[in-house]
């Protein structure tokens, strides 16, 4: 019955060959660590926060009047809306967590090199769409926090030169942030940028599957044709798509193997993520801060203004400028920078495990100061920590600026033949 | 780099403090499954806080199903605005009158607790003090120059700021030490902070009314995740037995 | 590679309780999604019931209508000549019995009412929704040798002065009643059995 089933669709739609492509002949370098697991933990993030959305839009009312008290009302009067409604707010968080982690992963093990670029960039516009994503989704709630956050990053678009008052104004539609501000927010929030973010997570899998995953050792599971023992060779069947030009070793099947670890990953993961929904959804005032529990008031600005954490870093090295339109050109140039680390790392070695120790340091370096940053942002821009914010935008650019230079010659260690563990 | 690093670790925890709150905050230690604190903060806030701040997304029958008071109890003692039981707690206060009257409009306190935090509501109702250059005659030392009058006044009475001489660097000083109140108030001082105490129980509670719900299925979730976890562990070890 | 002989009954056991475990799981996480569309505490305390007073003054013939989950109730005092025209056109009612589930135990009697003379009913055709008129003397328009009943100007079907429907008309079923109780002589209270909550 069921193999009729498969048939009947197989003549119809490539459904078992795609399973096998992408799955369960999809061959994955068998040495993946705990590194590996956070993309597919980013599409869970991804998967929770559609289903959540859609059904918090059920309730929200995307107006100025009535935003915050639908939230309330989400909360308080509809059958586990607190629960639907902390889901999202959690994933929002979850979802920065796990897709720092998925970049550092692919800066340590070099994921962004040849042949991987457009896997990166892509990787990078799913970045920034998500930061516009979650930068809308933080207004809707229209607490304090949503209007004055959306305040200053709305006003960094004013230190363009010429255009950037009348830009200002139209992204707002209105002399303040308002109603109007609201709604087309709102719109992009729930549909074009989900939109967007899917078909970019799809390119990104398809890009990845095309070129074939890389691994801790940074070093290639396809072989020229013809090279490798058949005793050498996995016992396990490959799609010949991957098979017909390329010697495939140390790698297995996607599904069952990766699979089945993911799911401990996910198990994981969840328990993480289970404790803010359901102990902790404040999380000390890092994923709902608590200025947002007071309706938006355009006439009193709260004491201190701190984006949400996962904006902190860049928002740091926009407050160590002096200049305005220099600190949000730095800014940008920050987030650029990453998704130039494909011809900026002009090594041919790719995992930093058999880089030069001016790499390795060079890299710990770049992540303290991420994190440090990320902190300062926090933080009220007092004039020491104005000062270390300083210091370390220039340990972050310096990261980029110092690879360009020292990784045309490095010394690296030999590359094993096959993978090491 | 090390240089930096020890300035680094030397520089932080004043960063931390620096962000802190300038006053003192006496910690509240109050208690969500105390129904009876609860019942009495709700008829503290129903009797001195709801004639000027309303709670306006909080209905009169879910908090009192919630704080275990029978409906038609509470309805009686409890409900002084609205006529349905599952009506909003507001009060018939206009805001444009209520800012000319106070400066600004009385904030809604449903959600007070999460904005302020427990301790600083605990404190700043027992921070009132005499002050006869401000409008109400009082101030307080959390919310200097506040806008708002002692309201519960008749409990506490109005205490005053106290002074003390004391030996500070071989010179005796005026130190502030404290409040005391006149001993006018209907309560004692111990019976005060457990007034204050009860009401900010039943702010806690207001700001999320499903807070013990919530927590109690997180057991049921983590004991799931358990499970599960150690099912896909084991199901990871078996088939990962062909990978080698 | 191992060479080590897979064990198949562990493994099948494992992947069976995996994914019996995660099935259970995703159950328990669409309950929250499920549970949300039920009627919001808002929804259910604006369909709160809805007290009728005025009982005593109201006359013979005379009807009260009240908003009840956003639905029209009507509250009929019938006289002694309806009462006793009642069983007079039995053999025209789809259900002059009243078997179906139309009305609470306690209206499932031949006035389809607590005390005969007072009629609550939810004044909505059982066809397609509208809303009937109510006719309290120039029924016979509309159905011969009856002078009091409603009326449904959507698609013309007819109800006695009990809410039973005729026969051949497009309504299905008689009128609901709903739950009702007396709070005293004066008062019904709409939307709750005596005793509830």
């Amino acid at each position: 019955m069921f193999k009729r089933f498969v048939e009947w669709m197989d003549a119809r739609i490539p459904m078992t060959k795609t399973w096998n492509i992408h799955l369960a002949q999809y061959p994955a370098p068998k040495n993946f660590n705990f590194w590996y697991v956070f993309g597919v933990l980013a599409m869970l993030v991804l998967v929770n926060q559609i289903l959540t959305g859609v059904w918090l839009t059920m309730n929200y009312v995307p107006s100025s009047e009535g935003a915050f008290a639908s939230v309330e009302y989400i909360m308080r009067d509809i059958e586990y809306g607190w629960l639907l409604r902390y889901m999202h707010s959690t994933g929002a968080s979850a979802f920065f967590v796990v897709v720092y982690l998925h970049m550092f992963r692919g800066m340590m093990y070099g994921s962004y090199q040849k042949p991987r670029e457009l896997l990166w960039i892509f990787g990078m516009l799913i970045f920034l769409v998500l930061m516009a994503e979650a930068f809308m989704g933080y207004l809707l709630p229209w607490g304090q926090m949503s209007y004055w956050g959306a305040q200053v990053i709305i006003s960094l678009f004013g230190a363009i030169p010429f255009v950037g008052d009348d830009l200002t104004l139209w992204i707002r539609g209105d002399y303040v942030i308002s109603g109007a501000t609201l709604n087309r927010f709102f719109a992009l929030h729930v549909i074009a940028l989900p939109l967007v973010l899917v078909i970019l997570v799809f390119l990104h899998i398809i890009a990845l599957h095309e070129v074939g995953s890389n691994n801790p050792d940074g070093i290639e599971v396809k072989k020229k044709k013809g090279t490798v023992d058949d005793a050498e060779k996995p016992k396990f069947k490959f799609h010949e798509r991957f098979t017909k030009k390329y010697d495939i070793v140390d790698a297995i099947p996607f599904y069952p193997y990766y699979i089945v670890k993911d799911l401990v990953a996910i198990g994981i993961f969840l328990f993480a993520f289970c404790y803010v929904i359901f102990f902790n959804p404040e999380m000390g005032g890092f994923f709902l801060e608590p200025p947002n529990f007071e309706p938006a008031n355009p006439l009193k600005t709260p004491e201190h203004i701190a984006p949400v954490w996962y904006f902190t870093p860049f928002y740091a090295i926009l407050r160590a400028v002096p200049d305005k339109l220099f600190g949000v050109i730095l800014m940008f140039a920050a987030i650029v920078m990453l998704a130039l680390l494909p011809w900026l790392d002009r090594c041919k070695v790719r995992s930093v495990r058999f880089r030069s120790a001016l790499h390795k340091v060079n890299l710990t370096v770049f992540a303290i100061s991420f994190i440090v940053l990320g902190y300062l942002g926090t933080q009220p821009a007092t004039p020491t920590a104005t000062r270390i914010a300083q210091i370390f935008t220039l340990l972050y650019f310096g990261f980029f600026i110092l690879l360009w230079f020292y990784s045309k010659r490095e010394k690296t260690k030999p590359l094993p033949e096959r993978l090491t563990s | 780099m090390k240089k930096l690093l020890v300035a680094l670790v030397t520089l932080l925890p004043t960063l931390v403090f620096a962000a802190g709150p300038s006053v003192h905050l006496d910690k509240a230690n109050i208690d969500l499954t105390d129904k009876a604190s609860l019942q009495r903060g709700a008829q503290l806030f129903m009797n001195y806080c709801l004639g000027c701040h309303q709670m306006q997304y909080q209905r009169y029958n879910s908090t009192f199903e919630d704080i275990g008071v029978p409906l038609e109890l509470g309805q009686e003692n409890l409900q002084f605005t609205g006529d349905k039981a599952g009506d909003l707690i507001t009060n018939n206060m206009p805001a444009e009158k209520a800012a000319s009257w106070f400066g600004n409009p009385p904030p809604d306190l449903t959600m007070v607790s999460r904005v302020r935090g427990k301790d600083w509501i605990y404190t700043y109702l027992r921070s009132f003090y005499r002050d006869d250059s401000r409008p109400f005659g009082v101030n307080n030392v959390v919310f200097p120059n506040v806008g708002m009058p002692h309201v519960l006044q008749e409990l506490q009475g109005l205490p005053e700021r106290t002074h003390e001489e004391r030996m500070i660097d071989g010179e005796m000083k005026d130190v502030y030490v404290g409040l005391k109140s006149d001993g006018t108030g209907a309560l004692s001082a111990g019976e005060y902070d457990q007034a204050v105490l009860d009401l900010t129980n039943f702010l806690v509670y207001t700001g999320e009314p499903m807070k013990l719900e919530r927590t109690r299925i997180g057991w049921f979730v983590f004991g799931f995740l358990l499970v599960f976890t150690l099912l896909a562990w084991f199901l990871k070890k078996e088939f990962w037995k062909d990978v080698k | 590679m191992s060479n080590a002989p897979v064990d198949k009954g562990r493994r099948r056991f494992l992947t069976v309780a995996t994914s019996v475990v995660g099935g259970a799981g995703a159950v328990g996480v669409a309950v929250p999604f499920i549970a949300s569309w039920n009627p919001s505490l808002r929804a259910k305390n604006a369909g709160a019931p809805v007290e009728v007073t005025g009982l005593s003054k109201l006359e013979d013939g005379g009807i009260i209508r009240v908003e009840w989950r956003g639905q029209p109730v009507w509250v009929v005092r019938r006289s002694p000549e309806m009462l006793e025209a009642l069983p007079e056109h039995d053999d025209r009612l789809r259900d002059p019995k009243s078997e179906e589930p139309q009305q609470p135990e306690y209206a499932t009697n031949e006035y389809r009412s607590i005390k005969k003379e007072i009629f609550v009913a939810v004044g909505i055709c059982t066809h397609l929704g509208c809303s009937p008129q109510y006719l309290p003397e120039e029924m016979g328009d509309h159905v011969n040798g009856v002078q009091a009943g409603f009326f449904c100007p959507c698609h013309g079907s007819t109800y006695d002065i009990a809410g039973r429907v005729f026969e051949g008309v497009p309504a299905p079923l008689n009128l609901v009643v709903p739950p009702h109780y007396y709070v005293d002589d004066n008062t019904i209270l709409v939307g709750e059995d005596k005793g509830q909550a």
